[in-house]
């Protein structure tokens, strides 16, 4: 990365020189005045403080974490239809089909369970020498609904994958995310996680004729 | 990747506050910790301050101390406000990089810069300061030496980091 110039010192916010106990605030790179925010108020942060305060109201919750059940799935598909913004009951039925087995060699889906009903959950798998890797557990999924954020439900389900592919003998755990997710490449972060050794790479194949993959070059 | 040197004690001097929000730290403090100029250092406590990550205590004991919550604060939230990874414009971009070749080395250096913003932007103050913890249960660093011998310090060769 290369630092292009060094901003000029900026003049005081208009509130913080009309009066000196206004609170205080922070220029977002980019952005006109106008849309001067809190330091924490911005882009994911303000999501997250809106999840601050919900988590606030909630009253002191019991929670435990257990393989999801069957009866669980209408739960889980609500969880991430809140979060996502789109509902695909068809995808979680199929991933409770090939996840939900807890005999199941390598494979994991558990949910945690506030005051009897699900508030969140994490799908894990063992993989063998995928990608020449040796065998390490992924966390392909995680969701905790958003009434119960901050009360450490997440970590709490990350920590019962990590002691269960520990168990099943293996020494790196891995995820993936999208790079434009900072709330939860925040929490992978929080939890000590670090980019590994693997760069994922991809190409667009409709718009793509930079390099034509499988299409006959010309002479 | 390098940052500018006011970016860097930007993050020394805000990682130190959120270390103990209720600790006023003199900027002398500071400065004598990392060996640079108070002059220097009271510039980008000044920006910190006046973008409401430190707040200023006046009076004996005084300084500035944490204003932030360190769990909302990402590093690259800090850089920001010293540095800026706009693109450059048509007036400051060197003549090769208009070129198939300059475009096709600018596309690499484009995946770079992604990469670190990514990564700078999902690390919270708080999770520096875990890391923070464990370098100095794990590790400690030594300061540069040779430096603090010739501005006359005696000061201890080996020092915890941050």
């Amino acid at each position: 990365m290369r630092a292009t110039s060094t901003k000029a010192p900026a003049k005081p916010p208009a509130a913080k020189r009309a009066k000196a106990s206004a609170p205080p605030v922070t220029r977002v790179a980019g952005k006109p005045a106008a849309s001067r925010v809190r330091p924490h108020e911005s882009g994911a942060s303000a999501r997250a403080d809106a999840i601050d305060r919900a988590a606030a109201a909630q009253p002191a919750t019991t929670v435990s974490i257990r393989p999801v059940r069957p009866s669980d799935l209408a739960q889980v598909i609500a969880i991430d239809s809140i979060v996502t913004g789109l509902e695909k009951a068809d995808y979680w039925r199929t991933i409770h089909r090939r996840y939900g087995d807890a005999e199941r060699a390598g494979r994991r889906f558990l949910v945690a369970e506030a005051n009897g009903s699900v508030a969140g959950f994490v799908i894990g798998e063992v993989r063998d020498w995928e990608f020449g890797s040796p065998p390490c557990g992924w966390v392909f999924a995680i969701d905790v609904h958003p009434q119960f954020r901050l009360a450490g439900l997440g970590t709490r389900l990350v920590g019962a994958m990590a002691d269960w592919f520990r168990r099943e003998g293996v020494d790196t755990m891995r995820t993936i995310l999208a790079r434009d997710n900072t709330l939860i490449l925040s929490f992978f972060r929080s939890l000590g996680m670090t980019t590994g050794p693997f760069i994922p790479l991809e190409i667009d194949l409709q718009g793509a004729d930079f390099f034509p993959i499988g299409r006959d070059r010309a002479p | 990747m390098r940052l500018q040197k006011n970016t860097l004690l930007a993050l020394y001097s805000v990682l130190e506050f959120a270390f103990d929000p209720t600790r006023h730290i003199s900027a002398s403090e500071i400065a004598h910790k990392y060996d640079v100029s108070p002059h220097h250092l009271a510039k980008v406590l000044s920006e910190l301050a006046r973008s409401g990550y430190v707040e200023s205590v006046r009076g004996v004991g005084g300084g500035y101390r944490f204003a932030a919550n360190a769990r909302r604060v990402t590093l690259m939230d800090i850089i920001l406000l010293f540095e800026d990874f706009a693109p450059a414009g048509a007036d400051r971009r060197e003549p090769g990089e208009s070129t198939p070749v300059g475009q096709a080395l600018a596309s690499v250096m484009h995946e770079i810069d992604e990469i670190a913003k990514a990564t700078l932007s999902s690390i919270t103050l708080a999770t520096m300061l875990q890391w923070i913890e464990r370098n100095r249960q794990t590790r400690p660093v030594r300061r540069p030496a040779a430096r603090s011998a010739a501005r006359g310090k005696a000061g201890d060769a080996t020092e915890e980091a941050a």
